[in-house]
């Protein structure tokens, strides 16, 4: 593995668009070449070194690349934006869409990231250790084909409207969850950890939902199909026991599923 | 300025030039006789050369079309263009924002085109939108098919008022000519409702698709219009369609056109009849009957149609048709915009992806071929796509080339469609293979003629507007059959482009923006009596039913930066 290492300097006021920081687009450049590589600041296109010290050596192959961002990056937006193979490692936060539209390859942020991560992805591994905003694993606003593959990791809290469209792929969130996770979901697996608001699964045609924590509010167009042990789903025992629901009957031809634990959530079971 | 067009291959055919080498003098914004010494001279040589494209039906500006890009963020995203010197920005792939709209239709070596379908009410929007559509010559067509006024008044049998209320409307609105669409359907679905067929009437009014089609074929008429009354036909997408088709495509038989200006001689525009070539009654017995319609447009002398071809693209569908798109929108189960304008009309927008893998989107596709290669006159077919319902304008070279290249349609139906094309159609069974000089028919003298603009658009005659096209492909070394990917490109990206004699596209790109583009209107006066008295009667429904104020709903002529009237009768 080949380590390219690149260390923020000051983070500027109006946003960084890092989407040229893949290992794709390092592939087969010299450190030269990576430093002159355009990374957007507003309207304006600069070089990446101007915002980031550059070391380390790269490959021919994007797949034995690994990017380290050795520093905070909470004002770049886009970092792994469309990659298809290798690393890179975030050793503080970064703003949004972090990972949007990844093919392929394994992203890891220390730190928190902002909205948008792992949008309309579609294969590879995208972790965040800290919390992130709104939209994990979404679909591009207006579009109805959100995340059709790959695996998204938030070990902390996120915001509203994970998963929204997910059409594939599995997505975990450790901690707790604001409004409306997987809704619109058409297919997939969602899996909370934690607690949530309200309206899981608003929407939903297909796909898999499963909390483990409890759910405040629950939607009327869920249909109780009783309590499930142990369910297995897309080949991966999950454990416990939960009511299973099938929805969002709101939406024609929906066949979604809802497991909600059972410790917490009674107010949520009919009976 | 002047220009000297050298060595060019020649197609135009209103001036009967079928590929010859000729050169073509321009000066003051006109094409001359010929040029002094001093004028640029483009060289042309090995290079076709046609009069500027005339698109008579497309949707670029106005309410419907912003819903469209309102309403698709996803389709902005998938087309960006970056500003540039001297040029905007833009984005959208089947709704182009308004100046990359102009910028694209230019690329293509197209000078003017028409938006279909203005809601009266919202004229005003529609011409701020020309107004930031750069380069390409423009109009608007009101609707009229469901507006209350027409359907009172044809109710009443009063042809006189019709005609009168139908003129005003033209110079209130700016507008061009008497589009009619889905009549007596869309005030319909104000009730939640449809009609199927044209002797379905409207609610209250009582009025039938025919008697509104007749009603407003006459009034065309007599109000000496130089286009003819511009059709969308009741039933549209449905199977079975057809025998609604034909129907309404002989009510205006036997009217006899009658325009002041230009030299239009037939009384019907059918649009986008792709649509309503449909047999069968689900979509499981679905079958073409596009050959039964062009059989019709073959024998009779009175319709023009455009074809609405699909280009088998992820597009945005918009219309004044609001049931069908709310027909569209259970179909799909795709998002839906829905508009309702006052007593005018109504409107919906929903995307819709027409797959070649999917059996109804291919057997579309072969439909609109069907068409274009049966109807045998290409003095009676115009292309369209009615951009962006089957597809976006963007796509007009790629139609060009299925036109003229029957290799590349036996590779579409072998590799990229799905077999209901050639099990529903009888596209496969057809070899006929445009002509460039055919090409420039549809594309550029029917549909001047047609919309009475001959005069000055769609030919290269001393006299006309300098709006030409220049395109890298070379016929006489050159096999459009066998080298349509080469075809394609050359008319997507042409290498000169003139619009009132200004070079506006070089090598594929605008270098230059030149005039704001013309809005022609219509300017007829039925009976200046009758029509003070129609006003009246007009602001006494503002009063009681309009959201607006009647001082506030007329265009005036400060919206139109290059106003350009057509006369109709003056009385």
């Amino acid at each position: 593995m080949s380590e390219i290492i690149l260390t923020p300097k000051e983070q500027p006021l109006v946003p960084l668009e890092a989407n040229n920081v893949t290992p794709d687009m390092f592939a087969g450049k010299s450190l030269d070449e990576i430093k002159n590589l355009g990374i957007w600041n507003g309207n304006r296109q600069d070089k990446l070194s101007k915002f980031f010290d550059v070391e380390g050596e790269s490959s021919d192959n994007p797949s034995e690349i690994k990017i380290i961002i050795d520093g905070d990056a909470h004002n770049t937006k886009r970092i792994g934006q469309g990659m298809t193979a290798g690393e890179i490692f975030v050793k503080g936060n970064v703003s949004m869409y972090v990972g949007a539209e990844m093919k392929g390859g394994k992203i890891t942020v220390e730190g928190n990231a902002a909205s948008w991560p792992g949008q309309n992805m579609e294969g590879g591994e995208l972790t965040v250790m800290g919390n992130a905003g709104d939209y994990v694993g979404s679909a591009y606003r207006g579009d109805w084909r959100g995340m059709s593959g790959g695996l998204i990791t938030i070990h902390g809290n996120v915001g509203n409207e994970i998963a929204e469209y997910m059409l594939g792929g599995k997505m975990v969130i450790k901690g707790n969850v604001a409004i409306m996770p997987g809704v619109h979901m058409n297919g997939g697996l969602l899996i909370i950890e934690g607690n949530v608001v309200a309206r899981v699964g608003g929407e939903m045609k297909g796909g898999t939902i499963v909390v483990k924590g409890v759910i405040d509010e629950f939607l009327a167009g869920f249909k109780y199909l009783g309590i499930e042990r142990d369910p297995e789903l897309e080949g991966e025992v999950i454990e416990g026991a939960y009511h299973k629901f099938k929805g969002d009957l709101a939406t024609k031809g929906s066949s979604g599923l809802v497991y909600a634990a059972v410790a917490g959530n009674g107010h949520i079971a009919p009976y | 300025m002047e220009h000297i067009i050298k060595n060019g291959i020649v197609y135009d055919p209103l001036n009967n030039i079928d590929g010859e080498k000729k050169d073509i003098c321009v000066k003051d914004g006109k094409i001359v006789d010929s040029v002094s010494d001093d004028a640029n001279v483009i060289d042309a040589s090995g290079k076709i050369i046609m009069p500027g494209g005339v698109d008579p039906h497309t949707h670029i500006a106005g309410a419907k079309v912003n819903v469209g890009r309102m309403i698709r963020p996803e389709d902005s995203k998938k087309d960006v263009m970056g500003r540039s010197a001297g040029k905007r920005g833009g984005s959208g792939f089947s709704v182009p924002s308004t100046f990359m709209t102009g910028y694209r239709y230019a690329q293509m070596g197209y000078t003017t085109a028409m938006e279909a379908a203005m809601p009266p009410l919202l004229a005003r929007h529609t011409h701020e939108e020309f107004h930031d559509t750069p380069i390409i010559d423009h109009a608007a067509y009101p609707l009229f098919g469901n507006n209350w006024f027409i359907m009172q008044y044809l109710k009443e049998g009063d042809l006189d008022k019709t005609a009168a209320y139908a003129s005003w409307l033209l110079r209130a609105t700016k507008g061009y000519t008497i589009k009619i669409v889905n009549p007596a359907g869309t005030e319909a679905w104000a009730w939640g409702g449809n009609v199927h067929g044209i002797d379905d009437p409207a609610p209250y009014f009582d009025v039938t698709g025919a008697e509104i089609i007749k009603g407003l074929a006459e009034v065309n008429e007599m109000l000496g219009l130089p286009h003819a009354i511009h059709l969308h036909c009741n039933d549209l997408g449905h199977p079975g369609n057809y025998e609604t088709t034909l129907k309404s495509f002989d009510i205006p038989k036997g009217i006899k056109a009658n325009p002041t200006t230009g030299s239009r001689d037939k009384v019907l525009y059918a649009t986008h009849v792709q649509f309503h070539s449909y047999g069968g009654t689900n979509w499981r017995d679905f079958v073409s009957e596009a050959p039964k319609v062009a059989d019709y447009v073959n024998k009779n002398d009175h319709i023009v149609i455009d074809v609405g071809q699909v280009t088998l693209d992820e597009t945005t569908t918009m219309t004044a048709d609001g049931p069908m798109e709310y027909d569209l929108h259970s179909l799909n189960g795709l998002k839906w915009a829905n508009c309702d304008v006052e007593l005018e009309t109504g409107s919906g927008v929903v995307p819709f992806i027409y797959s070649g893998k999917a059996p109804v989107p291919s057997a579309q596709w072969a439909i609109g071929l069907e068409l274009f290669l049966l109807v045998n006159d290409p003095e009676k077919i115009c292309l369209t796509t009615d951009s962006p319902n089957a597809g976006p304008f963007t796509r007009y070279p790629r139609v060009m080339s299925w036109l003229m290249s029957n290799r590349y349609r036996k590779d579409m139906l072998e590799n990229q469609v799905h077999k209901w094309a050639e099990r529903k159609t009888s596209v496969a069974t057809l070899d006929r293979e445009y002509s460039f000089y055919e090409i420039a028919q549809i594309s550029r003298a029917t549909p001047a003629t047609v919309l009475g603009l001959s005069d000055t658009k769609g030919h290269l005659g001393v006299g006309a507007d300098a709006d030409i096209a220049i395109y890298a492909f070379n016929p006489e070394t050159q096999d459009p059959s066998a080298d349509y990917v080469a075809l394609e490109e050359a008319l997507t990206r042409a290498s000169y482009v003139l619009k009132d004699g200004e070079i506006v596209v070089k090598d594929g790109e605008v270098v230059n923006i030149g005039m704001p583009g013309r809005t022609y209107w219509v300017n007829s006066v039925y009976d200046a009596e009758l029509e003070t008295q129609i006003v009246g009667e007009v602001e006494k429904m503002f009063k009681k039913y309009y959201s607006v104020n009647f001082a506030n709903y007329a265009v005036q002529d400060e919206y139109l930066p290059r106003s350009t009237p057509v006369d109709g009768v003056i009385l």
